[in-house]
């Protein structure tokens, strides 16, 4: 049982971290139709930015650390996707549906080597930095710090939900994504609502690039390809282009990831083990491309000519 | 107000508008005539900037329009309706209200031109908070027509108002066309249904293969035995 409790919240941290990677995956496809696969690498930098903030400033006391280390992964990832969009993406805006793809394949390349070259291609040790006190609930153990990456990531998601619902500027990056000529002709600048799109999207990233460091104690070059995977999996689980979707599909993915951790050993005999849990993502990507491709909730109202 | 001077529209190779030219004056209702595939569209997309002109020149109250950005036009006191309404399926009536007035910021402004698009159009205040893709086809042209006004536009475009309509409904939306029109709005009126935009609009230009064939008084024209003959089934 407590192991069972356990994994759910394992899952439920993993989950946030997921669902706020795939909201920027998701907000790109809503707008533009287009999977920015350099998005992993996003969290990534915001990974490294992170880490060696806290590594150089590390006298500082931790209310203070934290928060400006997080500023400044926010905002080099918010300068990144501001310019991964102008530089690969605006260029081939009417062109066919494949060149972006490969442009962003390419920028993800791009990032990573350019993080090896700056950072190394070494493992890099998150600082322990933050105090780390464990709760025990219902026969599970849950740390303070997994507490508050829960609590942040549903804070962010709650702040994106109002932003996308109740502002100006989310009214505007919804009328484009549902009729982008339309929108032109009602003043919106479509140019500077797609940035905003990316800027918005990479802070998300930043924010869950700090948090995967911090919770894994680990950070290196690499960490974006499969965690950008994950969470691209994640948005089509909940419906690919559907804000509310990134989010039940991002935990639901982190929990069914890490109760697929827990139980696999004893599922094959012992003959995998616990590392073995990146399948579960991808079966879960298989299933849904072929049982349900719109996602869970990716379906959408019935529209009338 | 509006002054077309050889507009020239392209699609690849094939010519869809072949220099027509025209204009509309301050205070008028002015309709654009003729049978499918004329070029009434594309003259009116042209104009709203959403495709590209080949040649020729837009000058609206004196001043050349036809390099803006598209979403440059609606702070000159341009507003389209567009062909098929255009209207945002996934947005209450109430945000596609506000969507068009994006370009304003005076919150007490809006929220009175809200009330009054509700009270030339009731049957978007019953229905204030559904979505606009749940909407009859007649209820999305109200909508439509109220999401333009929201940018008190001094040029009104209408692409094809009546298109797809029980033709009560067609009556309810030229009602409120018209009266918006006698309280001092421009208006070019794009139509299929010529009889109908002739008798709410005091000039007319009747388009035929991507060009201007024939222009006069409305009155005139719907007494012209060629456009009786044509497009009046006559």
């Amino acid at each position: 049982m407590d192991i069972f409790v356990q994994q759910i919240i394992n899952g439920l941290v993993l989950g946030s971290i997921y669902a706020l990677v795939a909201l920027g995956y998701t907000m790109v496809y809503g707008i533009m139709g287009l999977i920015n696969f350099a998005h992993g690498e996003v969290v990534m930098i915001g990974a490294m930015v992170a880490l060696f903030f806290v590594k150089a400033f590390s006298g500082l006391p931790v209310v203070i650390l934290l928060p400006l280390a997080l500023a400044a992964a926010v905002c080099v990832c918010m300068a990144i996707g501001f310019s991964i969009e102008r530089i690969a993406y605006r260029p081939l805006r009417h062109a066919p549906k494949l060149a972006p793809l490969i442009t962003a394949i390419g920028i993800s390349i791009i990032l990573q080597h350019l993080a090896m070259l700056i950072w190394g291609r070494n493992y890099h040790a998150f600082p322990p930095v933050i105090p780390v006190s464990a709760h025990e609930i219902f026969g599970a153990t849950i740390t303070s710090l997994q507490v508050f990456i829960v609590l942040i990531a549903a804070a962010m998601m709650a702040g994106l939900t109002l932003l996308i619902q109740r502002t100006r500027l989310g009214r505007a990056m919804r009328a484009t994504s549902q009729n982008p000529a339309i929108a032109q002709l009602m003043g919106v600048n479509i140019n500077q609502i797609i940035s905003a799109t990316f800027v918005i999207g990479s802070a998300l990233a930043a924010v869950a690039g700090l948090m995967v460091s911090a919770n894994y104690s680990i950070a290196h070059y690499y960490m974006g390809f499969m965690l950008g995977l994950k969470a691209f999996t994640a948005a089509v689980l909940g419906g690919i282009g559907n804000l509310a979707g990134a989010m039940l599909g991002g935990i639901l993915l982190g929990i069914i990831e890490s109760l697929g951790a827990g139980y696999i050993g004893d599922l094959t005999g012992g003959f995998l083990g616990s590392h073995y849990q990146d399948i579960f993502a991808f079966f879960v990507l298989i299933g849904v491309l072929i049982f349900r491709p719109s996602g869970l909730i990716g379906e959408r109202v019935a529209e009338r000519a | 107000m509006l002054e077309v001077t050889g507009l020239r529209v392209a699609y690849g190779g094939i010519q869809a508008v072949r220099g027509i030219s025209f204009h509309v004056n301050q205070g008028e209702m002015v309709a654009l005539i003729g049978a499918n595939g004329a070029g009434k569209t594309s003259t009116l997309k042209a104009l709203s900037r959403l495709l590209d002109a080949a040649g020729g020149s837009v000058r609206y109250c004196g001043k050349e329009v036809a390099k803006l950005a598209p979403h440059q036009l609606i702070a000159e006191g341009i507003a389209l309706v567009p062909e098929g309404r255009g209207v945002f399926p996934r947005m209450s009536i109430v945000e596609n209200l506000l969507m068009g007035a994006y370009c304003r910021n005076d919150t007490q402004g809006i929220a009175s031109d809200i009330e009054h698009v509700f009270s030339l159009f009731p049957r978007l205040e019953e229905r204030a908070q559904q979505l606009a893709g749940t909407l009859s086809g007649g209820e999305q042209q109200m909508l439509a027509i109220g999401r333009a006004l929201m940018s008190r536009p001094k040029l009104l475009l209408l692409d094809e108002p009546s298109m797809g309509l029980a033709p009560l409904m067609v009556q309810k939306i030229f009602e409120v066309v018209c009266s918006v029109a006698r309280e001092g709005m421009t208006v070019l009126l794009v139509e299929q249904n010529a009889k109908l935009a002739l008798e709410v609009s005091q000039r007319g230009y009747v388009m035929e293969s991507g060009e201007i064939t024939l222009t006069d008084d409305a009155d005139k024209l719907l007494a012209n035995p060629k456009v009786r003959e044509a497009y009046l089934g006559e």
